[in-house]
């Protein structure tokens, strides 16, 4: 039984570790500078821990294979040299890994995160809410109108909450189900949510945000090749969460031109 | 044999005739038609961005517009509901349901008008679920999820109100249930026209409910079989 145990369990770790290596199933390719960070990232943490978990499965199975099958059960009273500096040698690999992963992670994380968006960056509001995103550009004036929660009306199409009556910058705010933008410009996003917390995730992007009610939450991100992408929310939301989505739509400068000017007629 | 069958027959069908007629309402022959319209500059309409829909979407060849504010050629509105709401002669709910669509994730019509306790039935006819939720406040309020191909969801509000209706799954889907306590009403078309019929003599109040604007009164008195004609205007503002 023990032999068997050992030999499923280094049948399992091989069959794992092989689609891992050959990345069977990953994620599509980034259109961002620093996405390409993040998946180098991805890939040192999936192979620093791939290493540990390989090994670890290897002395699970030897030790099965070993000890396993003695005809009398017995209890094993001593480790091949001892237990306690096994288990002491395991906690600081261990631990050593986390921390270097988090020290080199954590430069990525804050080159998004923390380092402000360039000042010459595209601002597009979003709003999240059961279940729709929708976007806001500032239109002509290249000003925001003001948001007045209790004005929101979905009826009506306000989904911002505007007050184009007493609030002349929001008249020209051009509000849309869609993100277009153009190709290698900054965008920065601020991020706000009507009912609940929601999530913009953008595979292509390496960018997951949740987006919290209450709070305005910037991100930024300049895409570098033009397509059509999905956003999607993965906070799970209510009834409609699977079908909460937009699509993101890089495209060139010219083409961005001409569709703000569109948009704004 | 043959003949007694249809002896009872005719008996059978003279007899439930003159139960309908005892039954019915004194019906009139008055009416009260006209014509709704606005002044001033009504708000621009916005498109609707049905993107993530596909099966919406696809069904619509040019975007699909808000319809807060539905205007025609000669400055008519559209969807206004007008109604006997003081005056009219009492009658019963009737039996035959009204009918609502969810087409192409829009309320079909945008403004439903109903009397109080007549059935009211819901269809699907998307390719995707709708979650149905008329915000109901003096009656019971619900909500009631849609898959495609399933039946017709029944209903009925029991007291008179206007029910603003949202789907809890596409938020831009927008309209009106109008919960009204008498059988003459009429909900304008295109060209703003209205027409309530079947009126006996007697003194009326008109209510015009435009969804925006709120609402509009006009005492008309009618003499037997006398038409008359009424108008309403609206004041719009651009925002």
């Amino acid at each position: 039984m023990g032999k068997l145990f050992a030999v499923v369990v280094i049948v399992i770790t091989v069959i794992s570790a092989y689609f891992v290596v050959v990345h069977r199933w990953w994620m599509p390719e980034t259109i961002t500078a620093i996405g390409a960070r993040v998946d180098h990232q991805l890939n040192e943490t999936m192979l620093e821990a791939g290493i540990l978990f390989v090994l670890s499965q290897i002395i699970l199975g030897v030790f099965a294979w070993r000890f396993g099958d003695t005809s009398t059960p017995r209890k094993i009273k001593h480790f091949p040299g001892g237990a306690m500096p096994l288990v002491i040698a395991g906690i600081a690999i261990v631990g050593l890994e986390i921390l270097a992963l988090s020290f080199v992670g954590s430069k990525v994380w804050a080159d998004m995160y923390f380092v402000p968006a360039p000042a010459d960056s595209l601002h597009v509001d979003v709003q999240a809410e059961q279940f729709a995103f929708y976007f806001r550009y500032p239109g002509p004036d290249g000003q925001f109108g003001s948001i007045h929660p209790e004005k929101i009306n979905d009826g009506n199409g306000n989904y911002f909450g505007l007050d184009p009556a007493n609030d002349v910058s929001a008249r020209d705010d051009i509000i849309v189900g869609s993100l277009t933008v153009p190709v290698n410009k900054p965008v920065l996003l601020t991020l706000h949510s009507k009912d609940m917390i929601h999530n913009f995730y953008v595979p292509e992007l390496r960018l997951q945000q949740d987006i919290v009610p209450g709070i305005e939450i910037p991100v930024h991100f300049t895409a570098t090749k033009t397509g059509k992408f999905e956003i999607v929310c993965t906070q799970l939301c209510g009834l409609g969460h699977y079908n909460m989505r937009a699509y993101l739509e890089v495209v060139s400068q010219d083409q961005y031109d001409q569709w703000l000017k569109s948009q704004s007629q | 044999m043959k003949t007694k069958y249809f002896a009872a027959l005719a008996l059978l069908v003279a007899v439930s005739s003159a139960l309908v007629v005892l039954a019915a309402p004194p019906a009139g022959n008055g009416s009260i038609t006209g014509k709704v319209t606005y002044t001033g500059t009504p708000p621009k309409m916005k498109p609707i961005d049905m993107s993530k829909e596909p099966s919406c979407a696809k069904q619509h060849a040019s975007p699909v517009m808000t319809q807060n504010v539905e205007t025609g050629p000669g400055n008519t509105l559209e969807d206004v509901v007008v109604y006997i709401s003081a005056g009219a002669p009492e009658t019963s709910a009737p039996s035959q349901a009204v009918r609502y669509d969810q087409k192409g994730c829009q309320y079909l019509p945008h403004v439903l008008a109903m009397e109080a306790n007549q059935p009211l039935e819901i269809y699907n006819d998307d390719q995707t679920s709708h979650n149905i939720h008329p915000l109901a406040k003096t009656n019971q309020e619900w909500n009631k999820s849609q898959p495609p191909g399933t039946p017709p969801i029944q209903a009925k509000y029991e007291k008179p109100e206007f029910i603003p209706v949202k789907c809890n799954i596409h938020p831009w889907m927008h309209g009106y249930f109008v919960v009204l306590n008498t059988s003459h009403y009429s909900v304008t078309g295109n060209d703003g026209s209205f027409s309530i019929k079947d009126l006996p003599a007697g003194k009326y109040t008109v209510t015009a409910w435009q969804e925006q604007y709120g609402t509009q009164t006009q005492d008309v008195t009618l003499g037997a079989g006398e038409s008359k004609s009424v108008s309403f205007s609206f004041k719009a503002l651009p925002y």
